[in-house]
């Protein structure tokens, strides 16, 4: 009998330890992966590999959902994948995997802008041409960057819009995601640089305080700024957590109208503070558009109709002709201002995404 | 000892007037109630809005949860097993309740806390059994079931977020409402700790849990079902964690797959700052409450401090560090003079 029981401890032993350790593994998110075994080379339809930086993101499912419409309209093979957990090391062996399938491309919405160097430049050897979209990596580690928006363009248009709210005059703040976020600290950067201009020499930004993309710590820190700066008139947060979590809190003390808020969010997310005029209005690029264009890139590049160099075009479907601009020492393709939400089209939107 | 000799006839003969500084010094928890009071004055000088009515709430409303789930993993932590799971179950309770009522708007409230705390009842109830009758280790168990609950709240959610649109008012109203002006989430801790204070220290079944976490050989000579009490402290972490998972969805009006992930060490920290033993057998309800409200002052307080974000995690853990040698300090010298008392 005892030898029984510890056979099944055992048992449930390996298994429970064997389900902690798929923690870290990258995760099956393919929903058109190949089997491996036919070698793409020679077999006509082109394999195009779509990483994302984690499973279970709505806002990635949308991104892929418009890579997969691109690549189908070029009759090529959509290969999306994401690791379970938002680090490199889960996307380095989605790499490594991938350059093994001999891909034609790699599209990767990367975790971190260094650490995938090696496994992109090995890549690269390999003849597969890599992109970064949504959140870049360096420029050595890519042919090109897809910028679902101009940071330029975001930095100041949420400026205009929190200038427009509070009347051009008072304390605003930012809340932003963590404070080592790639895509958050540009823009950020940029609301800073147009702050300068004498137009809004009225308007103080007071502090940028970081939600850490956590609910709790998000609303944590809304309440602290609203305590800390009693004057603040304005809120500006460049990422979904946050500014859902701002937009609870601000109904929920009754300050709709009293603090603006706008920034960066899901339309989903939003819809309720939108309505309720908590936030006039906010903006998002469009994902669908964002992995669309992606799509476009990629294949322009592997069927060799552009080589991703400086005022190089090419034709990206429904979005029209795209440029090739410069971007510090590399290059990228610009989507162009972000999507504006307001009370008129926000209905319309939040079921999309 | 050469100072309490001394002062023990002293003590004897003056025993009424210092009756209430000697129950005091009983207080094993001291010293963090001291650290606790130092902080507060110390965030207070630093930003004067910290200690108004209004923050003083919203601090009580965002450590409720943090609170209510510190009483269940005490239970667990006394018996000697620990709960990495508590965090999933949260997340799978509060995803399944909120697509309950965002299908079916006229669902109340109650019955949706009531869903949650059975959904997390069940989750708990199998940890239990694995634990207690499949004798797996409990960090084992629940790191597997951590991960089992949280990829079922992955399928059931299908990677979508539930969002607040979706979401009718009462329901959300659970966490926004007040009664006489105090926040329904504080009441509703408040109603767990007086829940647990009756049952830990005045049913037989509160002692019993103790008995088995301080010598498990011993209980189990002397009759108690050593069992059912691990199945049983499961289980009420489950059902507390599924309460819990209601009352954050509706709190955030946002239900997220990856809602409250790493939540599980904040409780345990809190836990161990009230000084529940990780050895099992010991830990009060007090000290948990004010290992909680330090947690929870730590997160109000250092976003209103104006620290650079870079350094707020580093001090964050100093504070709990500082905190927990302060109080096993003073713990050691109640616990001496405790002994030297039983001697006399």
């Amino acid at each position: 009998m005892k030898k029984y029981w510890t056979l099944i401890l055992s048992l449930v032993l390996v298994f429970s330890i064997l389900s902690a350790c798929s923690q870290g593994s990258p995760g099956g998110n393919a929903s058109n992966e190949s089997g491996g075994d036919s070698e793409g080379e020679s077999g006509g339809s082109k394999r195009y590999a779509f990483i994302f930086k984690n499973t279970g993101n709505p806002y990635g499912e949308k991104m892929m959902q418009g890579f997969e419409e691109a690549v189908n309209e070029l009759d090529g093979e959509a290969i999306l994948r994401a690791p379970d957990q938002p680090t490199a090391e889960g996307q380095i062996q989605i790499i490594e995997q991938l350059i093994t399938q001999k891909v034609d491309s790699i599209v990767i919405a990367a975790n971190d802008p260094d650490a995938l160097q090696p496994a992109l430049t090995k890549a690269m050897d390999a003849g597969i041409e890599v992109i970064s979209v949504d959140s870049a990596v360096n420029t050595d580690s890519r042919v090109t960057h897809v910028n679902q928006a101009d940071p330029e363009a975001i930095g100041r248009i949420q400026i205009e819009a929190i200038s427009e709210m509070v009347g051009g005059k008072g304390q605003i703040a930012v809340l932003s995601a963590t404070s080592q976020a790639t895509n958050q600290n540009l823009w950020i950067e940029y609301m800073q640089k147009e702050l300068e201009k004498p137009e809004y020499k009225d308007l103080e930004l007071v502090k940028v305080a970081y939600g850490d993309d956590l609910r709790d710590k998000s609303v944590s820190e809304t309440e602290a700024l609203l305590k800390t700066y009693p004057d603040l008139k304005g809120i500006i947060a460049p990422t979904t957590v946050g500014i859902a979590a701002a937009g609870k809190v601000l109904t929920d003390k009754g300050l709709g109208g009293k603090v603006a808020l706008t920034g960066l969010g899901l339309p989903s997310e939003m819809a309720s503070y939108i309505e309720s005029g908590v936030s006039p209005w906010m903006y998002l690029w469009n994902p669908i558009d964002v992995g669309y264009a992606a799509g476009h890139t990629a294949a322009a590049l592997v069927n060799g109709d552009m080589e991703g160099k400086t005022g190089d075009t090419f034709e990206a479907g429904r979005l029209g002709q795209k440029e090739v601009v410069e971007d510090g020492e590399g290059t990228q393709v610009m989507l162009g201002e972000p999507f504006k939400f307001d009370k008129e089209n926000i209905g319309e939107w939040k079921d999309v995404y | 000892m050469a100072v309490h000799t001394a002062n023990a006839p002293a003590a004897e003969s003056a025993a009424k007037k210092e009756s209430k500084l000697a129950g005091l010094a009983k207080f094993r928890e001291l010293g963090l109630l001291a650290f606790i009071l130092l902080l507060a004055i110390g965030v207070q000088i630093r930003n004067p809005s910290f200690l108004t009515i209004e923050n003083v709430m919203d601090m009580a409303t965002n450590t409720a949860i943090l609170s209510i789930l510190a009483v269940g993993m005490m239970l667990v932590l006394v018996t000697r097993g620990i709960d990495l799971s508590i965090g999933a179950t949260l997340a799978l309770s509060g995803m399944l309740v909120a697509q309950i009522v965002s299908a079916s708007a006229g669902f109340s409230p109650l019955l949706a806390v009531i869903t949650g705390i059975g959904i997390g009842t069940v989750c708990g109830l199998v940890i239990g059994g694995l634990v207690a009758w499949l004798g797996v280790l409990p960090i084992i168990a629940t790191l597997a079931m951590m991960n089992i609950y949280r990829g079922f709240t992955y399928m059931a959610s299908d990677g979508k977020w539930i969002s607040s649109y979706q979401m009718p008012e009462s329901f959300v109203g659970i966490a926004t409402s007040s009664v006489l002006g105090i926040n329904t989430l504080i009441l509703i801790a408040l109603f767990i700790y007086i829940a647990a204070y009756y049952f830990i220290g005045h049913t037989r079944t509160g002692r019993q849990i103790y008995a088995v976490g301080s010598n498990p050989e011993s209980a189990k000579v002397t009759g108690i079902n050593e069992k059912k009490i691990l199945i049983l402290v499961y289980t009420l972490m489950g059902g507390l964690s599924g309460l819990c998972g209601v009352l954050w969805v509706s709190k955030f009006a946002s239900a997220q797959g990856d809602t409250a992930s790493g939540y599980e060490l904040s409780v345990i920290a809190a836990c161990i700052l009230g000084g529940v033993s990780i050895a099992g057998g010991s830990g009060k309800l007090s000290g948990v409450i004010l290992g909680a409200v330090l947690i929870g002052i730590l997160n109000n307080a250092l976003p209103m401090m104006d620290v650079s974000p870079f350094w707020q995690k580093g001090i964050e853990g100093t504070i709990i560090l500082g905190a927990v040698l302060l109080n096993a300090a003073v713990k050691r010298g109640v616990e001496r003079n405790h002994l030297l008392r039983r001697r006399i």
